[in-house]
């Protein structure tokens, strides 16, 4: 974690050339500090973070005047930081009845905030509340409903169901950084006397840090694997030394626990959709052993997804596994106990993060809990098969293998496709695509559940949703099209003003004869199957109904996207001309159905 | 601790802090002196005080100081008790 010091020094390399980020911060207590954090945050997270901090004090204000300077400032994400001094001054002030509908009349505000017009599309980050334990009743405050800690408990359970309710409500647990770091830490009396600032400049980095952590997973930047080194990181010992019995794991008094906890804490990250991998210098077989064999083992084979047992460098490895899994190595974390294959890997693959595990084995788990490195932004059901198609993208490498051509490996798998617009029931998974698809994205519009549900209803929106399954399995829902009407005035407008679509309500009134593509993406599960065909089709099909006669599509390069940079122009779409931006028209009577091996089910 | 050292150990820390070549305090120096001293470093300057000297200042001496000499008198109190 980078101090408060130096992250004030990282405001010298705020430059414009970073991505942006719009951010407001409103607070009731002294917010400079905070502010400089994260804008230092920003720095080291290679964002410009364009900050509106209101004036102190201004929450209310700030909300409720609709001409305030919050609403001018036209934010891409609002940090709203309450703070638990300023509930405590409230709740002193109060009658016992008053204080017991305290956490009411805030979670009351909050909702409003949420439901907020002038607010629509922006996302709110909301600080929870540190508990302070004034003592007032002892202990038994917990049976006191008038007591504080009664009512802060509440309002951060409240905040946290509000959340369920309001998807572009998204809480930072600071009251998670107290729990670990105590209060003292995050709270020093001296400075609050002198500034009213209720964080210690100890705490400020990491609450900076955990605001950016959301920020970032909300614009689809997160980890999505974890890989691992095997001996003296997943177990204790040397498996090709020590053998199967040898190895140090499981319950009871000494350091075989602190691996087997380890494990069970990976154990559940795979359960939410975290992918582990293996990366080990060993014979494959001997790695393998305890996986299958040894009784305290928590993960088990089917748990990995990619399993590298061999005696390249882990650099290679890790390089092999990114190739099955075709995601970014900024998207992966690397434990090893070992520092030297530690900076290695750190060295030789930009972007993976390598984590500077303690010494001792012990300490991994609250060590690596203070890091927060699994940050979400969603959370679906579907996450928990990722490992299993996984391991059947494996398999797939292997048979395309024994094919002679293409088309006859593609045949053979016997692919079929569930196509739907948005419902209720994968709404989730849509909105989470949009958030999470770096590489086949065209335009790299992010949605939330509630912009989907928006489209969804929306009857001048054509939204589609495709699943693929093969005979190995489901690959569950991997691409998302939303295609939207324009008239051509608006098309030639838009090339003026740059990279933002005009309005399209206005384009809408008489009947246009044209698509335009706001969202075309894809999960990179599903490469080089011909999926794109198969969309194209359907999006063309969805054209014809509506009597649109062109369809037109737009690359907006990103750093990541560069993968789809020719994806129009390989798909028969033509530059469209005068414009030189990227666009690209296709002529919908004109289009002949595109082979693939993909049928409807 | 002697007056002279607790200030050679100031001009690191106000110079790591303040982000400056160098620094030459003396018990007469006040913010004013400084530009880059403003209230917000002035909090960073407290807190690294208290982390070099490993004491705490109270509520109290962080807002009465008037001038660099005075802020070594808290040290020199402070260093001498523990």
């Amino acid at each position: 974690m980078f101090t408060f010091n130096e992250l004030k020094k990282n405001l010298r390399h705020e430059a414009g050339s970073l991505p942006t980020i719009r951010m407001a911060l409103v607070g009731d207590t002294a917010t400079q500090f905070l502010a400089t954090a994260l804008r230092g945050t920003g720095v080291a997270r290679g964002f410009h973070i364009d900050l509106f901090e209101a004036e102190y004090n201004q929450v209310e204000r700030q909300f409720l005047d609709p001409g305030s300077e919050l609403y001018a400032f036209d934010a891409d994400v609002v940090v709203l930081f309450q703070s638990t001094h300023k509930l405590a001054e409230q709740h002193s002030m109060m009658t016992a009845e008053q204080q017991e509908q305290l956490a009411d009349v805030r979670i009351a505000f909050v909702a409003s905030i949420c439901e907020n017009k002038a607010l629509a599309g922006k996302k709110l980050i909301c600080l929870n509340y540190p508990e302070i334990d004034d003592t007032v009743f002892g202990s038994y405050a917990n049976q006191v409903p008038s007591s504080l800690t009664w009512q802060v408990r509440r309002l951060n359970f409240e905040l946290m169901q509000l959340s369920r309710q309001y998807q572009n409500l998204f809480l930072c647990d600071i009251a998670a950084l107290q729990n670990k770091f105590g209060r003292d830490w995050l709270f020093a009396p001296n400075i609050y006397v002198s500034t009213e600032m209720v964080l210690s400049l100890d705490a400020l980095p990491f609450v900076a840090s955990r605001v950016l952590d959301i920020a970032c997973a909300i614009r689809g930047q997160f980890k999505k694997c974890l890989i691992l080194d095997l001996d003296n990181t997943l177990w204790g010992g040397v498996i090709g030394d020590d053998g199967l019995e040898g190895i140090q794991l499981g319950h009871g008094l000494g350091i075989g626990k602190a691996f087997s906890e380890f494990q069970l804490w990976v154990k559940k990250l795979r359960q939410r959709g975290i992918i582990i991998c293996v990366a080990s210098k060993n014979d494959e077989q001997v790695a393998k052993e305890p996986f299958e064999r040894h009784p305290d083992m928590v993960l088990r084979l089917d748990d990995i997804a990619v399993f590298q047992a061999n005696w390249e460098t882990k650099v290679d490895n890790i390089r092999a596994i990114q190739r099955v899994l075709n995601i970014g190595f900024d998207s992966m974390v690397f434990l090893d106990d070992n520092p030297f294959e530690r900076a290695i890997v750190r060295e030789n693959i930009q972007g993976i993060t390598v984590p500077e595990l303690p010494d001792d084995p012990g300490l991994y788990l609250e060590y690596l809990y203070s890091l927060n490195l699994f940050e979400t932004a969603s959370y679906s059901s579907a996450d928990k098969d990722r490992t299993r198609q996984y391991q059947v993208e494996a398999q797939r490498v292997q048979l395309a293998k024994t094919f002679d051509s293409e088309a006859d490996f593609l045949r053979s798998l016997g692919m079929t496709s569930v196509v739907s617009g948005f419902t209720k029931f994968n709404t989730p998974r849509v909105a989470q695509l949009t958030q999470r698809s770096n590489q086949f994205n065209l335009r790299t519009v992010r949605y939330t559940e509630a912009d989907i549900a928006a489209l969804a209803s929306d009857p001048e929106v054509v939204d589609l949703s495709f699943t693929l399954e093969d005979r190995f399995g489901d690959n569950g829902l991997i691409a998302v099209v939303v295609m939207k009407p324009i008239d051509e005035r608006g098309l030639s407008a838009s090339a003026e003003s740059g990279t933002r679509f005009p309005d399209l309500r206005e384009a809408s009134h008489d009947h246009p004869e044209t698509l335009f593509i706001d969202t075309w993406l894809m999960s990179c599960r599903v490469l080089r199957r011909g999926v794109e065909n198969f969309v194209l089709n359907t999006m063309v099909e969805r054209a014809r109904q509506r009597g649109c006669r062109r369809i037109v599509g737009e690359y907006l390069p990103t750093l990541k996207n560069k993968m789809v940079e020719r994806h129009y122009l390989d798909l028969g779409f033509l530059p469209l001309e005068g414009q030189g931006s990227g666009r690209y028209v296709l002529d919908v009577d004109a289009y002949q159905p595109k082979e693939c091996f993909i049928t409807i089910k | 601790m002697e007056r002279k050292e607790i200030i050679n150990q100031l001009n690191g820390i106000f110079a790591d802090v303040l982000d400056l070549d160098e620094v030459n305090l003396t018990g007469a120096t006040t913010a004013d002196d400084i530009e880059e001293w403003d209230s917000l470093s002035h909090i960073q300057l407290i807190v690294a005080v208290e982390d070099a000297f490993d004491i705490k200042f109270s509520s109290l001496e962080i807002m009465k100081w008037a001038n660099v000499g005075q802020m070594v008198d808290s040290i020199e109190r402070l260093t001498s008790q523990a």
